[in-house]
């Protein structure tokens, strides 16, 4: 088989990967596209070690590696969305800015530390 | 010797060091009182056995080395610190006792007795300093000392300006004084004192003259002559036992003190004392012109002060320094009476104004008896103090003025005050060999000097006028205080036995420290200045009485009219300097501030302010979401490859 239709394969699955987590606003389909992206380098490792042959198999060993990985950061992504859920009833991704520089920050930059809600407590409260 | 000299200076250093650190802890009136009074006595041992073999003693306590030219902490004995030393010891000791009961209500007592010792201490470094540095040293601190306790009130605005005025002042002077010892000790290469004026006949006569001019500057603002005497009237609003410090014994003695320190550099530079003398007859004649028209008794005490160390000042001008520093000895004591007693009439009536005055002889005779010694000898009524010493200066001013300005001391012995300068015996012809043309006499050795003839006479003519508006103003003074209606507070009492006290025992050397002068040929009474004294002084004194017993509750300035109100003004001299120099000089300081504010400030919060806006802009992308990170993050890695691949 050529190698490629395996690449362009995974060109597509990573470029949708990609698309999901840029344009998605929910997290757990977020965390899905990550997972796709991940996949989609996963196949390029198999890829390449059947077309290379060799001998050690590193590809595969990776890959191996890499879906253990997957896993552990899905369980962590799923937990951390999970909380969100609780704290904020949403888990929509551009609505979470705590990120955010909390105040404009018109003169003094000590008066926007205590007691103001950051954007995104503001929004949730609507 | 030379270390019983160090521990005069020390103790109440080290007194005031205590006073200072100790607090209320300490028993604050013996730590103020005890040191004093044993440096007094040591002051007097010094002074008797410098009386006994005269002759100068000097010593180096330690050598501090600055790289180029070492710091010699020296002292020096001889006639002249002796008596001056046991002078000052005496009026501290009189002042700390007064000043027990004085300030005994003050919350700032310990404080107040810590600078009081200070400030002896200071002074009498300044006395027995056997080198210019040091005697510099303690010149300055007296300065300091002298600010902290005129502004002791300072929760009055008017005192801690009158702080901040003596201190500006007397700074001005002191420039010029310290630029003066630069060049004395360049020109020597040393700026121990008697290396100094042993070399003094080796200098170029331009250098003594800058050095000396500079020097005066110094003398004259410490000492409150007239450019730089507008300190001194303000001074008063320091406690009362300060003025008596100030006035007698510290301070305004030390430029006089000065002077006849280095006596032959000034004796070798006539511009110099001519200068000093004309400055004396100025400041002599005016202040006491203002003092006759002062309202406050402590005023025409400060106006008086100014004008009796004019008077010294202006014999040393003529070269009469035994009758200069005669005169200030027995100043110290009668100026250091009269405040302690006007503390006493002040203390007893609650104010300083002489209108609510009057009467006060019957209720506080002691106060009175005492006050009439110290104004008679301030008026130089004859057997007291002041008579024998202002005549010795009017005797040495009149023999000048009938020989056309040329003074001959060469009579003078060295019987009260060992002249310690050189006498040349051959002409300085080698400059390699100083010490070989000039040997150490006990004489002043030149035997005189040569003034205008104008200004001998201008400096005689002030030195009688100021007799007779002396006895003018004291009299003013006693009258309205002591005698006629009582006008103020009836009920006014004699002080406690501890302010009396050294009022009664400072009576004593005000009425008979003249005697001791008599030891002098040259301090001796002569028949035509002194008779021309008394009558002035008689004069003075009539014809302020004849105005007071017309109508004794009013004031006799009321007869000076229209020049009432210039008089009491001091000439306008405050108004001249506001209008001369503070105002430009705080218009200069607000334009400074502006072009701060407007310029440089402006710069630098300008500069913050467009950084910020800049900030602002960059802020916008940092909105808190996640993806839009990432878009940005993908974005520039696509165009750096896209870069890479392009530009490889």
């Amino acid at each position: 088989m050529h190698l490629a239709f395996p690449l362009v394969t995974a060109a597509l699955l990573f470029s949708a990967g990609v698309y999901g987590v840029l344009a998605r606003r929910n997290a757990i389909l977020v965390l899905m596209s990550v997972e796709l992206m991940l996949n989609a380098v996963n196949l390029n490792l198999v890829a390449f070690d059947v077309h290379l042959r060799d001998r050690l198999h590193g590809g595969q060993v990776l890959t191996l590696f890499t879906i253990v990985i997957a896993a552990a950061e899905v369980g962590l992504g799923l937990a951390i969305v999970l909380l969100v859920f609780r704290n904020r009833r949403m888990i929509d991704v551009d609505r979470l800015r705590s990120l955010a520089e909390s105040e404009p920050a018109k003169s003094e930059p000590a008066k926007s530390e205590p007691a103001e809600p950051s954007t995104a407590e503001r929004e949730a409260v609507k | 010797m030379i270390t019983l000299a160090a521990l005069v200076v020390l103790l109440p250093f080290a007194g005031a060091f205590a006073g200072m650190l100790g607090g209320r802890r300490l028993p604050q009136p013996w730590v103020a009182c005890v040191p004093v009074a044993v440096s007094t006595v040591l002051a007097a041992i010094v002074a008797i056995a410098v009386w006994r073999s005269p002759g100068e003693r000097a010593g180096t306590l330690t050598l501090i080395q600055t790289g180029s030219l070492p710091i010699r902490v020296g002292l020096q004995v001889d006639g002249l610190s002796g008596l001056v030393g046991i002078m000052v010891c005496c009026v501290a000791v009189a002042v700390q006792v007064y000043s027990v009961a004085y300030m005994a209500d003050d919350p700032r007592y310990p404080s107040y007795a810590a600078f009081v010792s200070l400030f002896t201490a200071a002074m009498l470094l300044v006395v027995f300093a056997g080198d210019l540095l040091l005697l510099y040293v303690g010149w300055e601190v007296m300065g300091v000392c002298s600010y902290f306790l005129i502004g002791h009130h300072w929760e009055d605005r008017a005192n801690s300006r009158a702080a901040v005025k003596a201190f500006l002042v007397t700074r001005l002077g002191d420039v010029g004084f310290l630029f003066g010892i630069f060049v004395l000790g360049v020109a020597a290469k040393s700026f121990t004192i008697s290396d100094v004026l042993a070399r003094a006949g080796s200098m170029s006569h331009t250098t003594l003259t800058v050095a000396a001019l500079l020097l005066l500057c110094g003398v004259v603002g410490k000492s409150a002559q007239f450019p730089l005497h507008t300190w001194l009237p303000d001074a008063m609003a320091g406690p009362t036992p300060i003025s008596a410090l100030i006035h007698a014994a510290t301070m305004v003695a030390a430029g006089i003190y000065f002077v006849a320190r280095v006596y032959a550099v000034f004796w070798l530079v006539p511009t110099a004392l001519a200068v000093l003398g004309i400055v004396a007859v100025v400041s002599m004649v005016g202040s006491a012109l203002a003092a006759l028209a002062q309202d406050d008794l402590k005023r025409v005490l400060a106006y008086s002060t100014i004008s009796q160390l004019a008077v010294m000042a202006a014999g040393l001008a003529v070269g009469a320094r035994s009758a200069a520093i005669f005169h200030l000895v027995t100043h110290a004591a009668f100026k250091a009476l009269l405040f302690l007693a006007a503390g006493c009439v002040i203390h007893a009536t609650a104010t300083n104004m002489l209108a609510r005055y009057g009467g006060l002889r019957r209720t506080m005779p002691i106060t009175f008896w005492t006050m009439s010694i110290g104004f008679a000898a301030l008026v130089g009524v004859p057997p007291s103090s002041g008579w024998f010493s202002k005549d010795a200066v009017i005797a040495a001013a009149q023999h000048g003025a009938l020989h056309h300005g040329y003074y001959d001391i060469s009579g003078q012995t060295a019987a009260w005050f060992p002249v310690q300068t050189f006498q040349p015996t051959t002409l300085p012809s080698a400059p390699g060999a100083p010490s070989v043309s000039f040997e150490y006499t006990g004489t002043l050795g030149a035997a005189g000097h040569q003034l205008p003839s104008g200004v001998a006479w201008t400096i005689y003519i002030g030195l009688l006028l100021t007799v007779a508006l002396t006895a003018a103003y004291s009299a003013r003074a006693w009258l309205m205080t002591f005698f006629g209606e009582a006008r103020g507070d009836a009920r006014a009492r004699e002080g406690p036995k501890l302010m009396t006290w050294p009022v009664m025992v400072l009576a004593v050397p005000a009425a008979i420290l003249g005697f001791f002068g008599l030891g002098a040929p040259e301090l001796r009474p002569e028949l035509v200045p002194s008779l021309l004294g008394i009558v002035l002084a008689a004069a003075g004194f009539a014809g302020v009485w004849l105005v007071w017993s017309r109508d004794p509750a009013r004031d006799p300035a009321r007869m000076l009219g229209p020049v009432r109100p210039v008089f009491a003004k001091a000439f306008y001299m405050d108004e001249l300097y506001a209008l001369v120099i503070v105002r430009p000089v705080q218009a200069l300081a607000r334009g400074v501030a502006r072009v701060d504010r407007v310029g440089i400030d402006a710069a630098v919060v300008g500069t913050a302010r467009a950084t910020r806006r800049l900030g602002g802009t960059l802020r916008i992308p940092q909105n808190g979401n996640a993806q839009s990170y990432l878009t940005a993050l993908l974005g520039g890695v696509v165009v750096i490859t896209a870069l890479v691949v392009i530009f490889k």
